[in-house]
């Protein structure tokens, strides 16, 4: 395997609704900034990769102007992903590996705020027999977490702590949508928004984009004085319908967590894409991370869900820590589908 | 440094307006399990799935990959969806390719698809957005003005497009899985047909179609092992440009020539017209089957009708194009481009059955999207490179 490292990030602020930009004017400046960080321009990466929703856009094709905010000219190799941008970047890495390229662009934007995301989502779900029930996302996650409260998985205190302790780090995040001095009591005290959710059980909807450089070997050591090489990046999905996975536990983030080495060493870092309180205690649960870990010092998605940019972000929020010398070693995770149905586990490190 | 992969089995349903029968899990999982069949796998032998298909609101579910992914075998496996506008079954095949080419698997599955007679395509792709600049002009409104920009630059006879028509659509009548079967075709049946987008008449353009198609690919430490034939893959490239931009050449397009150049150069040919034995080209509308044979550099510019008009691209001819009978034949739109890949593939591998080319070792896949922007083909071989 090829030595592959994140050496550019750059993200928008997430905002519950961007009033005045379009999916592509959001991304613009999240490209540039990341020209004038990495020094490098379109025509310098050997492979491009997006992931976005035409159902967020609300129209066909709606990747297709990304390219526009990439200034595709010359020609580029591009793909795309209808998928969290994360999964761009796994492909970007694969392209990497196979010698087809040495740098890639990485990117994955959102306007959920044009539509009502928790109905739209309900489409995602098996057209013939759920569909059409209008399940919306809240309603599913809802159901999700009351088995788990029954089961005696978690608790509401553990829930609220959770969401308590993301928007307290976001506090010292710019990027952030949702922070502050939550406490556990004060959540606890919140009505039901979708009953046994909370509102602070929520991750919010918001607007955004996130965009990455991958480069390989020596191009990396050039391109960043401490690159935060990926040592091991899965990613697995597991069937759709409710009936037929433990929704107890996230069976493919361990899965994914087993074979990219996460629990190979200690974890300095995790960020954490899961959108829903109790889903992040799972997810934490499925990698294995301890009390040594720091779990989402960005605040993670509680604090800010750019959809089909959050898993990407989380990438790129742990590199920043790599950088930095904050953390050796750090764990990024990005999830799709309902009730954590298709997860991705990244691990970083410094050398 | 790429691992070097090969088709080993090939999945195809009957193509056909209307599959009533089967709900889009059914219909993607026949195409599969006849893919597996034919490479002697079973589910449990494939390490990750692949899926294609175009914009999300052909059927009217977001990400339908979620919900489909367990039809196929990819439950609890790694699972990827690409979708690149109208190249996009191109792309899936080459984004497969490239999970076994990395060496980070050995032996994938990818599957594209469109089930458009469960929605409306020209509706899902006529969508006014606010303060963005709408056609409103479904595909066939869109390319027809690149079409009569070409016909005014070659000089081509304006019945070129009847007789890529009629050659296709003969072909078809050789492929069992073709959606048009047209036993009465002719020269008059088209030129009389209906003109629905000038110069583009109604027999001139692609149907709506209900299908799937599926590939498993494998590396070559265990493709050479196999008795049966496959398909060495040479080279993939793919390319993309913005949609419209001053001075943007969008009847040859860029990216179609760069690709076609990178493509070559990557599998070793000089003389695309002679080292090559057959194509499966992206010909939605007959006259992109001349402007391709240039975009391709197959031909020289100009004179990519001359090969129509000539009978080159005829299946008895010296470059036989879409012996399956083409996009013109059969088009459930996100499926298509994978189509092309499959049907050059199964060229090579000798067992594309009475459509099949005598003696063809190497051949083209391609397919193309968005507003001829984007780019993907590929080169298979009989013989490895």
């Amino acid at each position: 395997m090829r030595d592959v490292a994140v050496v550019g990030f750059t993200q928008s602020p997430s905002m519950r609704s961007e009033p005045d930009r379009n999916e592509v004017e959001i991304l613009i400046p999240v490209i540039d900034a990341l020209r004038k960080q990495t020094g490098l321009t379109s025509a310098d990466m050997d492979f491009i990769c997006s992931g976005s929703s035409d159902y967020l856009a609300g129209s066909s094709f709606a990747f297709v102007s990304g390219l526009d905010a990439v200034g595709a000219w010359p020609p580029v190799c591009e793909s795309h992903v209808e998928m969290d941008g994360a999964w761009a970047l796994y492909e970007a890495w694969v392209k990497i590996q196979m010698g087809y390229a040495d740098t890639a662009l990485v990117y994955g934007f959102g306007k959920p705020s044009m539509g009502d995301l928790p109905i739209t989502m309900a489409l995602q779900l098996d057209p013939y027999s759920v569909m059409p029930l209008w399940p919306d996302t809240l309603s599913i996650a809802g159901l999700q977490a009351r088995h788990c409260l029954e089961k005696g998985i978690l608790t509401f205190e553990q829930m609220a702590a959770a969401a308590a302790r993301d928007r307290g780090h976001a506090k010292g995040n710019p990027n952030a949508q949702v922070k502050g001095d939550f406490t556990v009591e004060g959540i606890l005290a919140e009505p039901f928004l979708a009953n046994p959710l909370r509102k602070s059980d929520c991750a919010p909807i918001s607007d955004g984009a996130s965009a990455i450089v991958l480069a390989a070997g020596d191009r990396a050591r050039e391109l960043s004085k401490r690159p935060a090489w990926i040592r091991g990046i899965e990613h697995i999905c597991e069937p759709m319908d409710l009936g037929v996975r433990d929704l107890g536990r996230s069976r493919s983030t361990e899965m994914a967590a087993a074979k990219a080495g996460v629990g190979k060493g200690k974890i300095d870092v995790a960020e954490l894409s899961a959108p829903f309180t109790h889903q992040e205690i799972l997810v934490e649960r499925a990698l294995g991370l301890g009390p040594d870990t720091k779990v989402n010092p960005s605040g993670g998605a509680l604090a800010g869900n750019p959809l089909m940019a959050v898993g990407l972000s989380r990438i790129g929020e742990c590199a920043t820590r790599i950088w930095s010398g904050e953390a050796d070693r750090a764990v990024a995770h990005a999830t799709s589908g309902p009730c954590l149905q298709q997860n991705l586990v990244c691990v970083l490190e410094g050398e | 440094m790429a691992e070097l992969t090969a088709v080993v089995g090939i999945g195809q349903t009957k193509y056909q307006a209307k599959r009533l029968d089967v709900s889009m899990p059914g219909m993607i999982r026949e195409a599969a399990e006849r893919a597996l069949a034919d490479a002697n796998c079973t589910w449990k032998d494939i390490d990750a799935v692949i899926i294609g298909k175009a914009p999300d609101l052909f059927e009217g579910v977001m990400m339908p990959e979620l919900f489909l992914n367990d039809a196929i075998g990819g439950a609890y496996k790694p699972m990827l969806r690409v979708h690149t506008a109208g190249s996009v079954g191109g792309s899936t095949g080459i984004v497969a390719a490239s999970m076994v080419q990395s060496g980070v698997h050995d032996r994938v599955l990818c599957v594209a698809y469109e089930k458009q007679s469960e929605s409306n395509a020209t509706w899902a792709l006529s969508i006014a957005l606010p303060f963005s600049l709408a056609t409103v002009a479904g595909a066939g409104g869109y390319f027809a003005p690149l079409v009569r920009g070409y016909i005014r630059r070659s000089g081509a006879p304006e019945d070129t497009g009847i007789r890529v028509a009629v050659k296709d659509r003969q072909n078809a009548l050789r492929n069992p899985l073709a959606h048009l079967h047209l036993e009465d075709i002719s020269f008059d049946l088209v030129a009389n047909s209906p003109m629905l987008w000038d110069p583009i008449r109604y027999l001139e353009t692609c149907p709506s179609s209900d299908g799937a198609c599926a590939m498993v690919m494998e590396k070559a430490s265990l493709a050479s092992k196999r008795s049966g034939k496959v398909a060495w893959i040479h080279a993939t490239e793919m390319r993309s440009e913005p949609t419209m931009f001053s001075g943007r050449d969008q009847v040859m397009p860029r990216a179609t020539l760069d690709n076609a150049a990178a493509l070559y150069k990557k599998a070793g040919i000089t003389n695309p017209r002679r080292e090559i034995d057959c194509a499966e080209i992206y010909v939605p509308f007959s006259w992109f089957e001349p402007m391709w044979m240039e975009g391709m550099l197959i031909s020289e510019r100009n004179e990519g009708w001359k090969m129509t008009y000539e009978g080159a691209t005829a299946i008895d001819g010296d470059f036989p194009v879409n012996m399956s009978g083409g996009v013109l034949s059969s088009n459930p739109i996100g499926a298509s481009g994978l189509i092309r890949f499959a049907e050059a593939a199964r060229q090579v591998r000798g067992l594309a059955e009475k459509h099949q080319v005598d003696g063809a070792k190497k051949a083209l896949g391609h397919a193309y999207g968005g507003g001829s922007q984007y780019f993907s083909t590929w080169i298979v071989s009989s013989e490895k490179p």
